[in-house]
């Protein structure tokens, strides 16, 4: 893109289009949805960490008063090993399959064991207590240390690490080892004046969306199937319920609802697979919405991680050396987010000299699901953290310390392919030039920086742009919008085409009337689903600009676009009105029909997006309890395209982080059991926790967009851990590497300090 | 010819190599001869990788023309939230 280009309505800040609907209660999410003669459901869950499945009985829960339909995983195919596509990450079909429901063994504590439809939820609870289930208890595996122990009970038998030097010859926990390296390891610490070494440590967290998991399900005699629910993504949702119910992607229509947070954790199925499959049975519609208890027991937490960090630097700040080797908890079955992890650890950075390992490891917990960056947030936590130390050890400026090893255009990633424009630098120099971070602080206030990466992607996208009659603009596209996306597409159509952004307006459709979509995640929607947007509407531009040199009997290339309407081109002889869109509407049906643009295409050009967090912090020396005084978020966004929908990007990611860096943690009993499933014991964030979060775009523009957008959705939760953890060490005067920071792990370090 | 970068867990299926040159004017031919030298890595590498070319990851690698002067690496494939 051009760097100096005059945008009309991108950079504004309309009023959001679903905002009405939100504040006014007329949304309709995941369980607001009903249908004639619909049943709900519920789920028997596996009161084990691990065990075995002897047996199930479920016929006095079959016989009981209004149960029309129970299920377990023998109503289910096999679902054979197979990499879910859409580019995710998302692990294997069968593992996926296995968590729906339990076959044969059960692999944590709310595992799904079975699922009863019933006229009333109260039936189909009562009926839940009348299914005999016999299990066999095995010990539960609930730390990585005790996973990777030699004589761990096995949580799948048949688990062979991949990613070996040499195939594995036994099964173990450790699902698979991932290495990167480069340079002479010893040789650059070797070099160091200054070497950091420590273990940090992350718990398991949840993604904390405010909306439970939720759907209605309705299987057609004639085996055509829909389904409602809240999602991040419709059509994956379509792919992995058809193929856990073995039925072809067709024959499955998905109905994205409204969507109270996701964060990633909405980017897989669980109820969905179960609703259809009691709906066929039963014959008739079946609604299943999650309690909140059952979201923190069975969907995907973030991994907990231990990060074993060594750094070596220079007298001069420089970095010499770096390894990392990273255990993250996969949950139950493989799939965390370690290969990211190991791409993010030394992003930001030139390091010479690096060895990263990582492994992904079996636990009994949930499967872990996809948040915010996923695995980024982990690993920086590691290495803000050491920068932060080392730079107080050197006696160098914590913000001067990262310039002097910051990534810019044309370096290499430490994952190999150059960086193309970038923002870290502008990052930190913003975040040195800061007020937050030129003002001194009160007494016994800690000040902590961190630098933040997210690659960002691409991925599928599709969009269609229709003129109505009377010039106005309906654009559809199938990304369910959780971050704002409908305004951002509006504002990116109505530049395009030079309309109004009221004009405009944006509509999620199901899969069977939008195009082929992946999900909203990997902070692509804008980025990608946006270049569909703009070429659809480009698209509308080239039929208009070819009706009007039609009419005005001349050539194409004798036309422009321009201020919403096609002009003859200066200098070109042709007596003409200037043609509007609405001008050119009005009479499409006397002009070759409907003016209808579309889209699809693969996006190329993702950008990725640095940020600079600013924390003060203040440690209660008496009770532990940290107080978050201020806080900065600075992020570079390429273009931002509705700046208030990117600041509460940046504002939500910073409180979040928060939350995994002084509060949030599943808190396991010995065997398994999670004890805090519930917002009163598991405390994410409120108002009256925190200052305002105070923003700061940055943007260099992405050259890989038609308007420099990169992603901003992920990138914010990275940084905020090792802030505030940074900002708290200085205010207690020791080093922190454990999170989350409670009042308790905080006390305890005051006292062995 | 093409440089191909091989992911450091993966070297060992290349006889150590850490760059390979290859000769290819797109990804299929590329990674023909990929197959033919070092099947366990190819492999390996449609498996579990994600493929960069000249700096940027492709989703939909399988048209893509390969420059004699481009740099190719694999990546752990990206997930998102």
């Amino acid at each position: 893109m051009s760097e100096a280009m005059d945008f009309k309505v991108i950079g504004t800040r309309p009023i959001r289009p679903d905002g009405v609907d939100k504040v006014t209660g007329r949304a309709s999410f995941g369980a607001d949805f009903s249908l004639p003669g619909m049943l709900e459901g519920a789920v028997l869950r596996s009161p084990h960490a691990h065990a075995r499945i002897k047996s199930i009985k479920t016929d006095a829960a079959l016989a009981a008063p209004g149960v029309k339909a129970v299920v377990t995983g023998a109503d289910f195919p096999q679902v054979a090993a197979g990499a879910i596509e859409g580019g995710e990450g998302g692990g294997d079909f069968a593992d996926l399959a296995g968590n729906v429901i339990a076959r044969g063994k059960v692999r944590y504590h709310g595992h799904a064991v079975a699922a009863v439809a019933a006229q009333s939820r109260a039936q189909a609870l009562a009926a839940l207590a009348l299914i005999e289930v016999e299990y066999e208890p095995l010990p539960a595996v609930l730390s990585l240390d005790a996973a990777l122990a030699e004589s761990a009970p096995l949580i799948d038998e048949g688990l062979m690490t991949s990613g070996l030097p040499e195939p594995a010859t036994a099964p173990s926990n450790l699902a698979s080892v991932i290495e990167m390296g480069n340079g002479d390891l010893e040789a650059g610490f070797a070099e160091a004046a200054l070497i950091i070494e420590r273990r940090y440590q992350t718990p398991t967290v949840h993604q904390g969306y405010i909306e439970p998991h939720a759907c209605v399900g309705r299987w057609g005699q004639d085996d055509q199937a829909m389904l409602w629910c809240c999602t991040q993504g419709a059509f994956d949702v379509r792919s992995m319920t058809a193929k856990v119910l073995g039925q072809p992607v067709g024959s499955l229509k998905v109905i994205p609802s409204e969507i109270g947070g996701g964060f990633g954790g909405k980017t897989t199925v669980y109820l969905e697979p179960l609703a259809l499959q009691l709906s066929k049975k039963s014959g008739r519609p079946v609604r299943m919405v999650m309690t909140r208890e059952e979201v923190f027991r069975a969907t995907g937490p973030a991994s907990a991680a231990t990060i074993d960090l060594r750094m070596g630097f220079s007298q001069d700040g420089k970095i010499t050396a770096a390894e990392a080797t990273m255990a993250y908890e996969a949950g139950a079955f493989p799939g965390s987010p370690v290969g990211p992890g190991t791409m993010c650890v030394f992003a930001p950075y030139r390091i010479a000299n690096f060895r990263i390992k990582g492994m992904d490891v079996l636990v009994n917990k949930p499967k872990a699901a996809a948040y915010r960056a996923p695995g980024a947030p982990q690993a920086l936590f590691a290495t803000e953290s050491a920068m932060d130390e080392a730079a107080e050890k050197l006696g160098i400026d914590p913000i001067e310390l990262r310039l002097r090893n910051a990534v810019e255009e044309g370096d290499s990633a430490i994952y190999g392919p150059k960086f193309g424009p970038i923002g870290l630098r502008a990052c930190l120099e913003a975040a040195a030039a800061h007020p937050h971070y030129t003002k001194a602080k009160d007494a016994g206030v800690g000040r902590g920086v961190a630098v933040g990466f997210w690659f960002n992607v691409g991925l599928q996208s599709s969009a269609e742009v229709h003129i109505n009659e009377d010039g106005t603009v309906t654009v559809i596209e199938g990304n369910p919008d959780i971050g704002g996306s409908r305004a951002s597409m509006a504002l990116m159509a109505a530049e395009t085409l030079g309309v109004p952004y009221e004009s405009v307006r944006v509509v999620v459709a199901d899969t069977e009337t939008a195009g082929f979509s992946n999900v909203t995640g990997g902070s692509r929607v804008t980025f990608a689903t946006g270049m569909a947007v703009v070429e659809a509407s480009k698209d509308i531009i080239a039929q208009c600009c070819s009706r009007a040199a039609s009419l005005w009997s001349t050539d194409e290339d004798m036309v422009e676009w321009r201020d919403g309407a096609v002009h003859p081109r200066p200098g070109v002889n042709v007596e003409a009105t200037p043609l509007s869109l609405k001008d050119l509407a009005g009479q499409a049906g006397r002009m070759g029909g409907p003016l209808l643009g579309k889209a699809s295409l693969n996006a190329r050009g993702a950008g990725p997006g640095f940020s600079v967090n600013l924390c003060d912090a203040l440690v209660d020396q008496e009770t532990g309890q940290v107080q978050v005084k201020a806080f900065t978020a600075i992020q570079d966004a390429g273009k931002a395209i509705h700046p208030s929908y990117v600041e509460g990007q940046l504002q939500g990611g910073a409180v979040q982080g928060i939350g995994w860096a002084l509060n949030e943690e599943y808190v396991y009993s010995p065997e398994g059991v999670m004890e805090n499933a519930g917002f009163l014991d598991y405390r994410i964030p409120v108002a009256s926790d925190l200052p305002m979060i105070d923003t700061q775009i940055i943007e260099v523009p992405n050259p890989g967009h038609p308007y420099g957008v990169r992603g901003v959705g992920e990138t914010p939760i990275v940084a905020p851990l090792a802030a505030v953890a940074n900002a708290v060490s200085a205010s207690a005067g020791v080093r922190m590497t454990e999170l989350p920071l409670s009042p308790p792990r905080v006390l305890e370090a005051l006292d062995q300090a | 010819m093409a440089k191909v970068h091989v992911p450091f867990d993966l070297r060992h299926l290349a006889e150590g190599a850490a760059v390979l040159e290859l000769r290819g004017s797109c990804y299929r031919s590329l990674m023909a001869v990929l197959r033919d030298r070092y099947p366990a890595l190819e492999a390996a590498l449609v498996r579990d990788k994600a493929f960069v070319l000249d700096g940027e990851i492709l989703d939909s690698p399988l048209l893509e023309a390969v420059a004699p002067d481009s740099e190719i690496h694999f990546l752990p494939r990206l997930g998102g939230g």
